[in-house]
């Protein structure tokens, strides 16, 4: 299932419209490492959704460059160039009048592929996306639900096995219950294809559970910081990445880590609530509260005792 | 006021049998009378029946290529989309008493002077459901279709022509059925149609001839629609289908 993934690098990139004054991308610069999700986040009008789209020139470059793998996309066919990323939008845009099996071959087909080599990638994709292939592969778009849609919509554009994905807010239409639930999906599929992805999303929260890196972008399309979730949410450069991270960014952070990556205080025959070593920080600083203690016994999974964590000891995480 | 070569001026001959060798029903001129009908079949009532299928089959698929291409270009370049429909519903609006009397001059007492006419009216419907079936693509299915690196030609070949289908074949229908209706009047011009025997008939006067030719051009546009909703459905199985659960 595994295939070749690619580095992105943005180079300078920029946008600018005619007539207007102000570029809506500004110098972009960041490298996406090979199989990595990059999460780009910020305010509506910074230029994330363009930035994206500069990728598979479906908005063309005015300055700087975008390398795939090494490569500029500027130099390479354009459509050749689209054919080899995948690409997921928030509607899905699935073809009405094709089954799922048909939508899901498109660009195999494009690629002039055999026809039992897009069949067996056909069953072996929606098996991924978990659409078993012997139910789903007949039905129309209009038979199924918007999560299913978009779970087709992510086995097309893996079809080609193409080492690059990008994924405009693909879960922005879709009820909390089953974003929850394909975000999670996303990231079990990421992790047997391991393509290198940019996730346009307007959710931090969505960023921070996604992404192996985010790009914040403020208003003009200019990167105000670029850097892992932990760092980001440890370390904000300015106040608007903090003010965009939001107000409850030290329990995010908490969210990040368990107990077991904590350094634990000896036992010495503390008693007291306990917690799983599996449990986050975030829900360990809750059982504090709730439990009205400063401090809670950290258990293996056996149940047995391995130390203490205390309420300073959570304080001083981002320190 | 009878223009020269006007039919029934030309070749209206009796269709009635003889009054005298005719059946009662007939003598009498009954409001119907299955004998004669029985009588007239191959002679009269058939032929025209299939001159008039040729007509229509002829109008629509003219008017059908026509409008599909003027459809494609406008669907390429929007700057046509004006002056099209004006011509096409300037051409509408025209009626055929007075169309035909423009094109015989030109045209002549012919097959092609009918045709002219028919394609003319059949061009506003088409063009526009076409024009309106290739606009009817969401844009979410059009960006997936630019982003997966489909060319221009093939969104339009499997993605927008496939999806322009249901209103294209809504506009057909409404072509074919009033190209039947309109075909008639085409026995102004010539001795064809099912038009013809009821000129002859309105001439004589003659129930059942009337009822008969009239009752067949209904007919003819009741299977002809059918006939355009069974290929309709055939064409799109994925309107067909609603969710199972």
């Amino acid at each position: 299932m595994s295939g070749v993934a690619a580095e992105i690098a943005f180079d300078r990139a920029t946008k600018r419209y005619p007539g207007r004054a102000d570029p809506a991308v500004r110098e972009l610069t960041l490298t996406v490492p090979s199989g990595e999700i990059c999460c780009l986040v910020g305010p509506s009008g910074a230029g994330k959704t363009t930035a994206m789209k500069m990728v598979n020139r479906l908005i063309d470059i005015s300055e700087g460059d975008i390398r795939i793998g090494g490569s500029s996309v500027r130099s390479l066919d354009v459509t050749a160039l689209r054919r080899g990323i995948g690409y997921v939008i928030q509607q899905v845009g699935l073809f009405p009048h094709m089954s799922v099996a048909d939508n899901v071959a498109t660009v195999p087909r494009l690629l002039g592929w055999q026809k039992q080599r897009i069949a067996e990638r056909v069953d072996e994709l929606l098996d991924l996306v978990e659409l078993p292939a012997e139910d789903y592969r007949g039905l129309f778009p209009a038979q199924l639900s918007g999560g299913e849609r978009q779970r087709v919509g992510l086995a097309r554009a893996l079809a080609a096995d193409p080492p690059v994905m990008l994924m405009d807010e693909p879960f922005g239409a879709l009820d909390p219950i089953t974003r929850a639930r394909l975000q999670h999906e996303l990231l079990r599929i990421q992790h047997e294809v391991r393509k290198t992805i940019v996730f346009v999303t307007h959710d931090v929260d969505e960023a921070i559970l996604l992404g192996d890196r985010i790009a914040i972008l403020r208003e003009g399309g200019v990167l105000a910081q670029y850097d892992t979730p932990d760092a980001l949410l440890a370390h904000p450069h300015d106040e608007f990445v903090a003010r965009f991270l939001g107000s409850d960014r030290g329990l995010k952070l908490l969210a990040l880590r368990r107990l077991d990556e904590l350094d634990l205080a000896p036992l010495d025959g503390a008693a007291g609530p306990t917690a799983d070593g599996s449990t986050t920080l975030r829900d360990a600083l809750s059982q504090m509260i709730t439990a009205g203690s400063r401090s809670l016994v950290v258990v293996d999974a056996s149940g047995q005792p391995q130390g203490v964590v205390t309420l300073d000891s959570l304080t001083g995480v981002a320190a | 006021m009878i223009p020269p070569g006007w039919p029934l001026a030309a070749q209206g001959g009796p269709v009635i049998p003889d009054f005298g060798k005719g059946s009662d029903c007939v003598v009498e001129n009954r409001l119907f009378c299955p004998d004669w009908v029985r009588d007239n079949w191959s002679g009269t009532l058939q032929p025209a029946l299939v001159e008039h299928v040729k007509l229509t089959l002829i109008a629509v698929a003219v008017g059908f290529a026509l409008s599909f291409a003027a459809a494609l270009a406008t669907h390429r370049f929007r700057l046509f989309e004006k002056p099209m429909v004006a011509f096409a519903a300037i051409v509408y609006t025209i009626p055929s008493l007075a169309l035909f009397q423009l094109l015989v001059p030109v045209t002549g007492l012919t097959v092609a002077t009918v045709e002219v006419a028919l394609v003319g009216y059949t061009l506003l419907i088409l063009y526009r459901n076409i024009l309106e079936g290739l606009r009817s693509v969401p844009p979410d299915v059009l960006e997936a279709a630019r982003g997966m690196g489909l060319t221009r030609r093939q969104t339009l070949l499997r993605i927008e022509l496939p999806l322009a289908v249901p209103a294209t074949m809504a506009g057909l229908r409404v072509a074919v059925v009033s190209t039947i209706a309109l075909a008639t009047v085409a026995a102004l011009v010539i001795p064809q149609g099912l038009g013809y025997p009821i000129f002859l008939a309105l001439h004589e006067a003659f129930k059942t001839e009337i009822l008969v030719a009239a009752a067949l051009a209904v007919g003819l546009a009741l299977v002809a629609d059918a006939l355009l909703v069974v290929a309709e459905r055939a064409l799109t199985p994925w309107n067909r289908t609603r969710r199972a659960t």
